[in-house]
C-alpha cells in the first residue's frame, strides 16, 4: 500500500479572486447602482432614475430575451425581431384604443383590465405573425447567416411598411390608463407608477422563464439544445419544433415588450422596433449570444446607465451605450455570459 | 490595354457584355445623349451608387460579411467635403482635404469596428455596425452647431464646377460647370471602380472569396481570417467615404437624410442583391436600375395609385411613399430566387 500520490486532487475553494471574476457580471449591476448614486449625489433623484433605468431595463430584457433564445438554439440571427416589436405595439395601442372607456375610467381593475387584454391581443398577434416569419422567410435560409440577415431585414421592411398601410403614415399619440398615470411619492422621490409596474411586469418574466428554464422538462431541452443540439436530436427529441415554439414565444415576447414601450412613451411609430432593435442588439452582444441571464444583466446596466448618464450629461446619453459595449466587448469579446457550446 | 484596365474579369456574357458598355456610354455621353437636369442628376446619381455599391459588393459579396454602416461611411466622406468646403472655403484644395479627411476617418471608424467585432464573430459584425452607424445618425442630428442638424447645410464648390461658369458650346449642348463636374464624378467613380476590379482580381481578392467560400479552411492554409476581413473592410469604408464626397460634391448639400439614412443602406444591399453579390459588375448593374426604378418608377406608382382610388387597401399599397415595401419584396424575393443576382443569371445561361 503506497501513500496518495502528490498530485492528489485538493477539494479547496476556489481562490476569492476567481469567485469574483465569475460573479463579476452579476456584480456589475450593484455597482453601477452604487457609482450611480456617488455621481448624483442626491439620494431622491438618485431613486427616481433607478426606478426608471430599471423599467427601461427590463422591458429591454423582455424584447431581447426571444432574440437571444432564438440564436442560441438555432443559430439564427433575426434581424425582423424589431418588426413584433412595432406590431405588438400596434395592436396592444389599438386595443386600449378600441376600449376607451375602460381606458378613461378611474378604476384600477378596469384600467389593468384593459392593460391585460392588450397584452393578450398583441402576444397572440406576434406569435401568429412569428410563426408566419418563421415558416416564410427563416426556414429557407437556415444555416446561412449571410442570407438569414439579408431575408430577415426584408421581412423587418415589409412589416414595417404594411404597418403603415394598415395604420396609416403618421405616429399615434395616447394617453395610458387612468391609474396609471401619475406618480407616487417614496422618500421624496417621484417614481411613476407605470414604471413600478413594468419594473415588476420584467421581474416576474424573468423569474417565471428562469423557473420554466431550471425546473420543466421543456426547459431541459431548450437548455440542452443550445449547448448541443445534435445530440439533442439523437436523443430523439424533435428540436425543429421546440424551435418553433421558442420562436413564436419569443415574438410574443417582443410584442409583449413592444406594448409595454408604446404605454411607456405614450406614442408609437412603425419604425419604433428598428430603433429598439439598436438597444435590443446592444444588450444581446453584451450579454452574450444565446444567454438569457447575460440578457438580462446587459438590458439593466443599458437602462440604469442611459437614465444616469443622461441625468448627468445629457449629450453624452447619445453614445453611452456604444461605450458601454465597446468597454465590455474590451473586457470580455464573446459578451460578459457566452452560451458554452459543446461543439 | 483593355483587359488591363479590367483586371482581366470579362463579363464572360454576351448580353452582359453589351448591357454594361450601354451603362458606360450612357454615363460617358450622358450630357449629349439625354440634355436636361433631370437626367443629367440621374446620371451623377448613377455614377455615385455605382461606386457606392461596388465598395459594398468588396464586403458583402467578396468577404461575406454584412456591414449595416456602409451609410455612416458614405456620410463621413460626404460630411468631410462639405465641413471642408464650409470652413476652408471654396476651392480644389477643401475639396481633395475634405475627401481624404473623410476616407481617412472612414478607414478609422471600420479598423476600429471590425477589431472589436470580427475578431469573435462575422455576425457580431453586422449588430454591431447597426448600432454603430445609427449611433453616428443620433449624433450627426443632434451636434446641429458642427453639422446642420436634421437640415444638414449647403457648401460652395470651386466657380469652375458651378453652373455660372459657361465655356461655350458643343454638339449643341452648352457646355456649362455643371457639366464639368458631372465628368469628375464620372471619372473619379470610374477610376475607383477600376481599382475595385483590381483588389477583388488579385491575389488578395481570392483570398477573401477563399474566406468567404470557407472561413475555416482559408485560416487552416494559413491566412489570417481576420486581418484579411479587417484590410477589405477598411477599403470598403474609404472607398464608400469617396462615393459620399462625390455626393456631396454633386449635390453641394450634406444632410443626414441624403446621406445617413437607413433607406439608403437598403438601396445599396438591393443595388449589390440584384445585380449579383460577388461581382462588381454586378455592382454597376444594379445601381443602374436601381436608380433608373427610383427615379421614374414612383412615378408609375404616383399614378397607379391614382387610379385605383377607388379601392381603399389597393391604392394605399400603390402610394409612392410605399415604396419600401415593394423594395423589401423584391428583396426577399431575389435572395431567395436569384441569389447569384443579374450578372449569375446571364453568366449561368451562356
Amino acid at each position: 500500500m503506497t501513500d496518495a500520490p502528490a498530485h492528489r486532487p485538493t477539494m479547496g475553494d476556489l481562490p476569492l479572486a476567481d469567485r469574483i471574476a465569475r460573479a463579476m457580471p452579476v456584480l456589475l449591476v450593484p455597482i453601477l447602482l452604487v457609482l450611480g448614486f456617488l455621481a448624483i449625489g442626491n439620494p431622491s433623484s438618485w431613486l427616481t432614475l433607478t426606478v426608471s433605468g430599471l423599467a427601461m431595463g427590463m422591458m429591454i430584457f423582455v424584447m431581447a430575451s426571444g432574440l437571444t433564445l432564438v440564436f442560441g438554439l438555432m443559430d439564427v440571427i433575426n434581424f425582423g425581431h424589431g418588426a413584433f416589436i412595432s406590431v405588438g405595439a400596434f395592436v396592444g395601442v389599438s386595443v386600449v384604443l378600441g376600449l376607451a372607456e375602460w381606458t378613461q375610467a378611474p378604476s384600477l381593475l378596469l384600467n389593468l383590465g384593459v392593460v391585460l387584454l392588450a397584452v393578450l391581443a398583441a402576444m397572440a398577434v406576434t406569435g401568429l405573425l412569428g410563426w408566419a416569419f418563421e415558416r416564410v422567410i427563416v426556414k429557407p435560409v437556415y444555416g446561412a447567416h449571410l442570407k438569414q440577415i439579408l431575408v430577415t431585414v426584408g421581412g423587418l421592411i415589409v412589416i414595417e411598411q404594411l404597418i403603415h398601410v394598415i395604420w396609416g403614415p403618421d405616429e399615434i399619440f395616447f394617453a395610458r390608463p387612468e391609474m396609471l398615470k401619475g406618480a407616487i411619492t417614496f422618500w421624496g422621490a417621484a417614481l411613476e407608477k407605470y414604471r413600478l409596474l413594468a419594473v415588476a411586469v420584467g421581474l416576474v418574466l424573468f423569474v417565471a422563464m428562469r423557473m420554466i428554464f431550471r425546473r420543466t422538462k421543456i426547459g431541459l431541452i431548450v437548455r440542452a439544445g443550445v449547448e448541443n443540439g445534435e445530440m439533442v436530436e439523437a436523443l430523439g427529441y424533435r428540436l425543429r419544433l421546440v424551435f418553433i415554439g421558442v420562436f413564436i414565444a419569443g415574438s410574443a415576447l417582443a410584442g409583449l415588450g413592444g406594448v409595454m414601450w408604446g404605454l411607456y412613451q405614450e406614442v408609437i411609430t412603425a419604425g419604433m422596433g428598428e430603433e429598439m432593435m439598436i438597444l435590443v442588439f446592444i444588450v444581446v452582444i453584451i450579454g452574450g449570444l444565446g444567454s438569457v441571464e447575460g440578457a438580462f444583466i446587459g438590458a439593466l446596466l443599458v437602462g440604469l446607465l442611459q437614465n444616469y448618464i443622461a441625468f448627468l450629461e445629457p449629450k453624452v446619453a447619445l453614445i453611452s451605450n456604444i461605450g458601454l459595449m465597446t468597454a465590455i466587448l474590451m473586457w470580455r469579446p464573446q459578451g460578459m455570459m457566452p452560451v458554452v457550446k459543446a461543439k | 490595354m483593355l483587359m488591363r484596365l479590367i483586371s482581366g474579369d470579362r463579363p464572360r456574357s454576351a448580353i452582359l457584355t453589351v448591357v454594361l458598355l450601354a451603362i458606360f456610354l450612357g454615363l460617358l455621353l450622358a450630357p449629349f445623349l439625354f440634355p436636361g437636369v433631370r437626367s443629367l442628376e440621374t446620371a451623377a446619381r448613377i455614377s455615385v451608387f455605382i461606386l457606392l455599391a461596388a465598395s459594398y459588393d468588396l464586403l458583402l459579396g467578396y468577404t461575406g460579411v454584412v456591414s449595416f454602416a456602409h451609410t455612416m461611411f458614405f456620410g463621413m466622406g460626404a460630411y468631410g467635403v462639405g465641413l471642408a468646403s464650409q470652413h476652408m472655403g471654396r476651392g480644389f484644395g477643401s475639396l481633395i482635404v475634405g475627401s481624404l479627411a473623410g476616407a481617412a476617418l472612414a478607414a478609422a471608424f471600420a479598423f476600429v469596428i471590425a477589431l472589436f467585432s470580427l475578431r469573435v464573430r462575422a455576425i457580431f459584425f453586422a449588430m454591431i455596425t447597426l448600432a454603430v452607424a445609427s449611433a453616428v445618425a443620433v449624433l450627426v442630428s443632434q451636434l446641429s452647431q458642427i453639422t446642420g442638424g436634421e437640415d444638414g447645410f449647403t457648401f460652395q464648390i470651386p466657380r469652375a464646377l458651378g453652373p455660372a461658369n459657361r465655356m461655350g458650346e458643343f454638339m449643341g449642348v452648352s457646355i456649362t460647370g455643371k457639366i464639368l463636374n458631372y465628368y469628375v464624378i464620372f471619372f473619379t467613380s470610374l477610376a475607383f471602380f477600376l481599382l475595385l476590379l483590381r483588389i477583388v482580381n488579385s491575389p488578395f481578392g481570392r483570398v477573401l472569396q477563399a474566406i468567404r467560400e470557407n472561413d475555416f479552411r482559408a485560416e487552416a492554409i494559413g491566412y489570417r481570417v481576420v486581418r484579411y476581413r479587417t484590410i477589405a473592410t477598411c477599403i470598403s469604408a474609404a472607398m464608400a467615404a469617396v462615393a459620399g464626397s462625390l455626393f456631396a460634391l454633386w449635390l453641394r448639400y450634406v444632410g443626414p437624410e441624403t446621406t445617413l439614412s437607413f433607406e439608403i443602406m437598403l438601396d445599396i444591399l438591393l443595388m449589390v442583391v440584384i445585380g449579383g453579390m460577388g461581382t462588381i459588375w454586378g455592382a454597376a448593374i444594379g445601381a443602374t436600375l436601381m436608380v433608373l426604378a427610383q427615379t421614374y418608377l414612383q412615378d408609375l406608382m404616383g399614378s397607379a395609385a391614382e387610379a385605383t382610388l377607388a379601392v381603399p387597401m389597393l391604392s394605399r399599397l400603390l402610394d409612392p411613399d410605399r415604396w419600401l415595401l415593394w423594395l423589401g419584396v423584391l428583396f426577399i424575393l431575389s435572395v431567395y430566387f436569384f441569389p447569384a443576382g443579374i450578372v449569375g443569371r446571364l453568366r449561368a445561361g451562356r
